[in-house]
This record gives structure tokens, C-alpha cells and sequence, in this order.
């Protein structure tokens, strides 16, 4: 019974961190519908950023609960950052490229911007466990659970849930459904494709910096962190459907459970068990969970 | 065009006066990217069918694996029989995902071919018992029917027969890329479902197009563990794959002798960089892969036809006749 506690508080942490980081590359390729590979990267670029402003931060001796306020605004400034940057700079000159080349192009962004983290923070790991510490534990019928952990959770539902209301509630983010739904039709109506495509990917940059900000206290930011990254997140995007946020939602739960049940029960299998999710989901149905099939065209 | 016909029998014996020629250092380095150019090649031609594979690592590894294997638990030392081996790791493999991943293209695929590998890299790291894992496993200098070289000899004899593996695949993708399926694979990339209307199977092109790819790379796998002589789980790691793409992607698409241009001209980039370069050597790959995705999609290759038309104002093909 307590295993199955910690394994369902496990899944629950794991699943909120993959949705943050899933969610922005689903948005992302439902808009532009490039799938970009430098996610990863972003992730990790809001990881390096919170850690070290973070460490600094308690080098100072400021008061403790204001860091994270910092982290959050790490995320936020990185998104804001590097979003329009890449976006402006390298996507924008790719959209009518061939899939295939724009592949290759984000892939060449994510081995610029991993020797770019390199440069910058060097490659020491940094430890910024202190915003961790601060919480202590929390008892979750009757076992000791770090605090911390929840309140990523708590950060994923935040997040999840502004999104939710920008995208049904709001014009613009009714907008971005409609890209994702049928762009031809969204341009014939005038929507302002450049615009839009600019806000989506920021949207995303800063959700996956968030994602990188708000794990950085539970590990070492280390060079290598945004490899994995990228490819459970592509996991969780396929379980989901190509494009749909609600399907990452539902894909990193899958995974996130999947994972938890595997670490407790039979760790030799973890990366094995996800692949195995996603490659029956694809199986059964190619276009994952909540996609809508792709017509062909002659 | 009768002359042309005869190139690739003086580039192969340039290629083979190389072997007596250049440094020992050279020497290996052209072997290694002659191995690696056979899984490049195998990248190129799913480029054909407009297909990136990010996964190439699986096959490169499951060849090197199966040598690895072979030589601990099998006693096999004979190059020949390795080599075998590789095929059989490579085909066996892709047998098994053709089956899925014929059925998907572009992004899909891309992710499908990299999950495989990750998968794999993944049994090798966690069934150390067997793969010896993060330290990996050491292969011995491979015997040639029996025949131990010596020493000074064992570096030329391993690029001589890497030359003639990649010789005999660098044919059989030419006279496949002629044959009615190589046509069938160019044309998918054009227009799949008029290639469906047309009356023929486009999963079915695919799947036989990606056995060939996984028979090639689990040779160039397999050569490759021969001459390093040592294989660790990283051969798998979708970095690996990656730089496959790019060595593709440099090269480019437009010969079957483009990729082993791109990947001799990568093994040396790399030595240089990782002497020079040592920490920005990723960054340096990304800005080149950046520059020919958006200047140069054709690679190196195309120069060969964009240079002369631009100096003399005519087309010149280097292609031999059907």
C-alpha cells in the first residue's frame, strides 16, 4: 500500500515535470508545426539560469522564500530571451523548408546551444538544492515525502491551468487553436500567422524554462541534462497526439506513472517501458490519443 | 562518356595506394570513415525516400555488438565471419522495426529510429553482466582466414578490407538506386500517394530499402569495432546518429560516393577540432549543419555541379551511365 502511495506521489512529480516541458514542444509544433529538437535545450537553459542566480542568491544571505520568485523570473526572462531570438532569427527562415530540413535546422540549434550552455556556465555542475531544503518534508499518509516534490506538482497544475484558460478563454489563444486546427483555414480568415507563431514559441520557451528552473534544485545542473530531455518529451508529445496540449497532459501522466511503477518495481526497465507505451499507443492509434488524422494530399 | 567509366576503378586504385602511403594515423582515420560512410550511406539513401533516420546508432551498434559478442562468447576472431555477423545483427534488427516504422514518415519516423536506438542504449548500459556496460567490451585484431597480421601490417590489411566492404556496398546501392526499387524509393519522396495510385506498395519500398540500410550499417558497425577495437554503449546514444545526419547532410544526396567525401572529410575535421576546438567543437558541427541546411541543401556534392555551371555556364554530370 505505501509503495503504491509513493509510486502514484512519484508519477504525479514526474508527470507535472514532463507536462511542462511536453506541453511547450506540442504547442510549438502545432503552430508552427516544426518539431523543435533545441527543446531540450531551452529546458536546460532555464535549469543553468535559476541554479546559478539561485546559488548566488543564498551566497547574499537574502531572504530565503524570495527565491522562488527568482527562479520564476529565471524561466520567464530566459523564454523571453531565447524564444524571440530563435524564433526571429533561424525558424522564421525555415517555415516552408522541407520537414526534413527543418529537423536537421533545430537539431544544429541544439548543438550550438549545447556547447553555447558549456561556454557560459562552464562545465561543473552546479547545486542549488537549497530552495529544496527550505520546505523540509510533508506526511502523506504516514510516509515522509519531500515538500518540494509537491509543489512542482502544484507549479505543473498552475501552469497547466493558465494555459488552459489562455487557450479556451482567451482571443488570442482560441487563435492558436485555430492554427493548430486547421491553419489554411485560420490564414484565409487573416489570422497574423508571423505574430502568432512568435508568441507560441515564446509561450513555449518560457513554459520548457520553467520546467529546466523549477527541477534545477532536485538535481546537479550538469552539461548533458537537455539530451534526455527532448526525447521523453517527444515521447509523451506522440502518446498524446502531434499538437495537442491536452494529449501532453494525458501523455505525461501515462509516462510519468509508467516510469514511477518501472523505478520501484524494475529499474533495469524504465526507458524500456516508456518506448513500449509509446509504441503501442502508435500502434493502435498512429496519430496518438487526441490528434485528428492527417488527410493525405496528392 | 566512355572514360567515365573507368573513374571508379582509378579512385579505387588511388585509394588503395593511400593504404601504403599515408601515415599510420591517416591511414586509420580513412578506415574509420570509411566504416562510418557506410552507415552514412545508409542515412543518404533514406534521404532518397525523404526519410532523416536519427537512429542510425542502433544498427551501428547491434553490428559492433554482435562482433563484441562473437569474439567474447563465441571465440570468433575471422574478420570475414564478423563482418557476417554484423549483416545478420543489422538485418535482423531492421527486420524487426521495418515492420512499425514503415508506416511512418517525416517527424514520426525521425523520433521512431531515435527511441530504437535509445532503447537499445539502454539494454547496453543496463545488462552490464553481458555487455561489460559503461566500460564496454575489447575486441581483438581480427584474423583474416585464419591469418593473425602482424603488428605492422594489421592497420593496412584492416583499411584494405574496409575498402573493399565499402567497395562492394558503395556497387550494390549504385546498381540499387538504377533498379526499378530505387526509382520507386526517389519517387515516394515526390509524391507517395501517386507512387500508391501507380499500383505499387510504397511500405513495401520502404521496409526492403530500410533492410539494405540496416545490412549496410551493421557492416559499417561491425568494421568499425574491428579497427578501434573497442565498443562502449555510446555507439548507440542518439548523438551518434545525430552526427551520421550530419555527415548525410554534408556530403549530401546527390551520389553514392558523397557520403564517404563527407564522412572522411568529418574524421578529420573532427581530429583537428577536438585539438583546437576541444570545447566548441558541437557548436562548430551546428553552424556548418546551420549553413548548409540554409545555403547549401545539396552538400558538398553539389558543388561539383554549381561550380562548374557558374564558372562555364554548363551543367557537368559526374554520373555513370545506366
Amino acid at each position: 500500500m505505501e509503495t503504491l502511495v509513493i509510486i502514484l506521489i512519484d508519477g504525479l512529480v514526474y508527470a507535472s515535470w514532463l507536462f511542462l516541458i511536453a506541453v511547450g514542444l506540442t504547442l510549438i509544433y502545432g503552430v508552427l508545426r516544426i518539431l523543435n529538437l533545441a527543446h531540450g535545450s531551452l529546458y536546460a537553459l532555464g535549469a543553468y539560469a535559476a541554479a546559478s542566480l539561485v546559488i548566488r542568491y543564498f551566497d547574499r544571505g537574502l531572504w530565503p522564500p524570495g527565491s522562488y520568485f527568482l527562479m520564476l523570473g529565471a524561466a520567464v526572462a530566459v523564454g523571453l530571451l531565447a524564444g524571440p531570438f530563435i524564433e526571429r532569427g533561424l525558424l522564421r527562415r525555415i517555415y516552408n523548408r522541407d520537414p526534413v530540413y527543418q529537423l536537421l535546422a533545430t537539431y544544429s540549434l541544439f548543438l550550438i546551444l549545447e556547447d553555447f550552455i558549456k561556454l557560459v556556465w562552464g562545465v561543473n555542475p552546479y547545486f542549488a538544492y537549497k530552495p529544496a531544503w527550505l520546505l523540509g518534508q510533508v506526511w502523506l499518509g504516514g510516509i515522509p515525502y519531500p515538500a518540494y516534490s509537491v509543489l512542482l506538482i502544484g507549479v505543473a497544475l498552475l501552469a497547466g491551468g493558465g494555459l488552459w484558460f489562455f487557450i479556451r478563454r482567451t482571443r488570442t489563444g482560441r487563435l492558436v487553436v485555430a492554427m493548430i486546427y486547421d491553419p489554411e483555414i485560420s490564414m484565409a480568415l487573416g489570422v497574423n500567422v508571423p505574430r502568432l507563431s512568435l508568441l507560441t514559441f515564446t509561450l513555449g520557451a518560457i513554459l520548457a524554462a520553467l520546467g529546466g528552473a523549477f527541477t534545477a534544485p532536485t538535481l546537479s545542473v550538469a552539461p548533458g541534462i537537455s539530451v534526455e530531455v527532448i526525447v521523453l518529451a517527444f515521447a509523451v508529445v506522440v502518446i498524446g497526439g502531434l499538437g495537442s496540449p491536452e494529449g501532453s497532459a494525458i501523455g505525461a501522466l501515462l509516462v510519468g506513472l509508467v516510469r514511477a511503477l518501472m523505478v520501484h518495481q524494475r529499474p533495469e526497465l524504465e526507458l524500456f517501458a516508456i518506448y513500449l507505451v509509446m509504441a503501442l499507443v502508435l500502434l493502435i492509434r498512429p496519430q496518438g490519443l487526441f490528434a485528428r488524422e492527417e488527410v493525405r494530399r496528392v | 562518356m566512355k572514360s567515365l567509366r573507368i573513374l571508379p576503378w582509378i579512385l579505387a586504385g588511388v585509394l588503395i595506394g593511400l593504404g601504403w602511403l599515408l601515415p599510420g594515423w591517416s591511414r586509420f582515420l580513412l578506415t574509420l570513415a570509411l566504416a562510418r560512410g557506410l552507415v552514412v550511406l545508409g542515412v543518404a539513401l533514406l534521404m532518397q525516400a525523404g526519410l532523416v533516420s536519427f537512429g542510425q546508432g542502433l544498427f551501428f551498434a547491434a553490428g559492433a555488438y554482435a562482433v563484441g559478442f562473437a569474439m567474447k562468447y563465441g571465440g570468433v576472431r575471422d574478420a570475414f565471419l564478423a563482418t557476417a555477423l554484423g549483416a545478420l545483427a543489422g538485418l535482423g534488427i531492421a527486420a524487426l522495426t521495418g515492420l512499425l516504422l514503415a508506416r511512418y514518415r517525416g517527424i514520426f519516423f525521425a523520433m521512431l529510429t531515435l527511441a530504437f536506438s535509445m532503447i537499445l542504449y539502454g539494454i547496453l548500459l543496463k545488462a552490464y553482466t553481458i555487455t561489460g556496460g559503461t566500460d564496454g567490451l575489447r575486441i581483438a585484431p581480427p584474423a583474416f582466414l585464419g591469418h593473425v597480421l602482424p603488428e605492422e601490417h594489421a592497420g593496412i590489411g584492416q583499411y584494405l578490407y574496409t575498402l573493399a566492404c565499402a567497395g562492394v556496398f558503395l556497387y550494390l546501392v549504385f546498381r540499387y538506386l538504377e533498379s526499378p526499387l530505387g526509382y520507386a524509393v526517389r519517387a515516394v519522396r515526390d509524391n507517395e500517394v501517386r507512387v500508391e495510385y501507380l499500383g505499387l506498395s510504397v511500405s513495401r519500398v520502404l521496409y526492403l530499402t530500410y533492410l539494405l540500410v540496416g545490412v549496410m550499417s551493421g557492416v559499417g558497425g561491425a568494421l568499425s569495432a574491428l579497427s578501434i577495437g573497442h565498443i562502449v554503449p555510446e555507439l548507440a546514444y542518439w548523438t551518434t546518429s545525430g552526427e551520421f545526419v550530419f555527415v548525410a547532410l554534408l556530403g549530401g544526396t546527390g551520389s553514392v560516393f558523397a557520403p564517404f567525401i563527407g564522412s572522411a572529410l568529418f574524421e578529420f575535421i573532427r581530429t583537428y577540432a577536438y585539438k583546437y576546438a576541444p570545447y566548441t567543437w558541437q557548436m562548430l558541427l551546428g553552424f556548418i549543419m546551420l549553413a548548409i541546411v540554409l545555403f547549401m541543401p545539396g552538400g558538398i556534392w553539389s558543388l561539383s555541379t554549381s561550380i562548374p555551371r557558374r564558372v562555364f555556364g554548363w551543367r557537368w554530370f559526374w554520373k555513370p551511365e545506366a
